[in-house]
């Protein structure tokens, strides 16, 4: 008696483990195609965001390597040829006609030639590249401080990001055009630059021309290439999707320091 | 002075309130291990896990099993492993799962392990999706949490459960060493150092104590949790914040302690898999050593010592 009692009893709790199991398994599932449940999830985020800046010194630099590490070749990902005529138009032409827009809260918003650009105070830097995929590339960068070019537009007092307008369509029918942002303790980093240059010659086409965004201390999808326009923001929910980026407009974090 | 006296009272109040939680921890859980054990037990039940202990393992349970099936998600995004500072340095990886299509559209997996193809076609490299066909993807989805490749998720899903991970690593390290769990129950003793041979043989021939000896851990049990504990655990965390950009701008170049880090991914993927290997082995422990009164243990607190005498 005491026996069969048992036997029901452990049958029953195995039962229960198994059952258990599939509602957790079909649970996380269903917790994911729900709303709500990513915004929850999206508290680690902010955690994550609050403590890297906490512990991370301002101008702490990210490590830079010898030219013994650079990778033979810098790995193009994404978009390596935006569909899109203007763009392309002005590719043909080597960029001759391109003009930076600087525009938003300052005080004088400005219209930059690449020589413009070059004129600014450079930095060159070996960095090492980590995309949010999860592999790592080693490339020698020279670009302008975004930290001088922000003085030189003389930020108004209520700037708090900028938002960086790219050329490239995400769709292919060419609409979606990529974007991302900063936030001004970012782009005042030593290491922030505008690149032009990759491994010692002009940017090429596929990592971004004539202008991509290098941010040393984030993943790869913030550093938005072919840069057409700075648009500086108080606050991001007016741009796009609101989120911010491209990317983060489809779910990732707007700060991807991690 | 009157800070220190201060300081002294709520030591105290912290102690007080662990021992008064362990006292009606052992209330309920003496209730509960009744019910769960009153017919045909022999022996008496002994209190083994306080209920903090109890709460926490529980918690790891999930947490790590979650942080495991979203890290394999987040994997698959790049379902290749290198060694050194990054991932193209002109060398080829040293693990690889790729999908690879024939002329005719068939897809197959391959496994490449330091240059060496497996055909692992159905788990991995290529597995089928929630339609049933057969597509290109690292691990298979029903091993991912979500299901679907969909990285942007399987970040949130990681990087939540990482922080109530650490949250419950840190609550568990502070208490088992101011209730002197550490000290009492995990750190060997010089008869543990002596018995480790005759331990090793015990668990070769998959013998266990179910009298006095099973109240205590034995000496390749302790050395497993603190293992575990204190040093894959932490490794796991290190690593895991090894491939912050932001983090290795901490200590520009921290990084290469550990090689770089490309092979800071590579040994958070391989210390995952030993945390695995070690979940397998725990729970063949827990099984050939009494399912019941061990999971009885871990839930109730208390475990039912078998008294000398009658040995079945």
């Amino acid at each position: 008696m005491s026996n069969d009692n048992k036997i029901t009893r452990r049958g029953l709790m195995t039962r229960l483990l198994a059952g258990a199991s599939i509602v957790v398994l079909g649970g996380c599932e269903r917790l994911s195609q729900s709303t709500w449940f990513p915004r929850v999830l999206g508290l680690g985020e902010k955690a994550t965001y609050r403590m890297q800046r906490l512990v991370l010194p301002r101008k702490a630099m990210a490590q830079e390597f010898p030219a013994t590490d650079l990778s033979p070749q810098f790995r193009s990902n994404g978009t390596s040829m935006p569909n899109n005529p203007a763009y392309r138009a002005l590719a043909a032409n080597g960029f001759a006609d391109y003009r930076l827009e600087v525009g938003g809260l300052v005080e004088q918003p400005m219209k930059l030639t690449l020589a413009d650009i070059r004129a600014l105070p450079s930095r060159t830097q070996i960095t090492r590249h980590d995309c949010v995929e999860g592999w790592s590339a080693v490339g020698n960068w020279k670009g302008a401080r975004l930290g001088a070019l922000l003085e030189a537009v003389h930020l108004k007092p209520n700037a708090r990001y900028v938002v960086f307008h790219c050329a490239d369509p995400m769709e292919e029918d060419g609409t979606s055009l990529y974007y991302e942002s900063v936030d001004l303790e970012d782009a005042f980093h030593p290491q922030t630059i505008l690149a032009y240059e990759l491994n010692g010659e002009t940017l090429p086409i596929k990592n971004g021309a004539p202008l991509r965004l290098r941010l040393e201390r984030q993943l790869g999808y913030k550093m938005a290439k072919y840069v057409m326009r700075l648009e500086i923001v108080e606050d991001l929910s007016g741009v796009a999707g609101g989120k911010g980026g491209y990317w983060e407009d489809r779910g990732y974090e707007w700060y991807a320091g991690i | 002075m009157k800070k220190k006296q201060y300081r002294i009272r709520i030591s105290h109040g912290v102690l007080r309130a662990i021992h008064e939680a362990r006292r009606i921890s052992k209330t309920i859980g003496g209730r509960l291990g009744q019910l769960l054990s009153r017919t045909g037990s022999t022996g008496y039940p002994y209190y083994r896990h306080p209920l903090p202990v109890r709460i926490m393992h529980w918690c790891n349970v999930v947490f790590l099993a979650t942080l495991l099936l979203s890290g394999l998600n987040i994997f698959n995004a790049h379902p290749a492993l290198y060694w050194g500072k990054s991932s193209y340095r002109g060398v080829t990886p040293i693990v690889e799962l790729r999908g690879k299509e024939d002329d005719e559209g068939e897809i197959s997996g391959v496994t490449r392990i330091f240059g060496h193809d497996f055909a692992t076609t159905g788990f991995l490299g290529a597995s089928k999706d929630a339609t049933g066909e057969l597509t290109e993807r690292g691990f298979p989805s029903w091993l991912t949490l979500p299901n679907d490749q969909w990285l942007a998720l399987a970040r949130r899903w990681h990087f939540f459960f990482a922080w109530l991970f650490v949250i419950n690593g840190i609550t568990f390290v502070t208490y088992s060493l101011v209730s002197r769990h550490v000290q009492h129950d995990l750190l060997p003793t010089w008869q543990d150092w002596r018995s480790i041979g005759k331990s090793i043989i015990d668990h070769l021939h998959f013998r266990h104590p179910t009298g006095a000896a099973a109240k205590r851990y034995n000496v390749l049990q302790k050395l497993t949790y603190l293992l575990v504990i204190f040093f894959l655990l932490p490794l796991m965390i290190v690593m895991g914040l090894g491939m912050s950009p932001a983090m290795d701008a901490l200590y520009a170049g921290w990084v290469d302690i550990f090689f770089g880090r490309q092979s800071v991914r590579t040994i958070h993927f391989i210390v995952a898999w030993t945390l695995v290997l070690f979940v397998f082995v725990h729970v063949f422990e827990v099984i050939i050593s009494g399912f019941w009164n061990n999971l009885r243990s871990m839930i109730t607190g208390y475990y039912r010592v078998k008294s000398e005498a009658d040995h079945e």
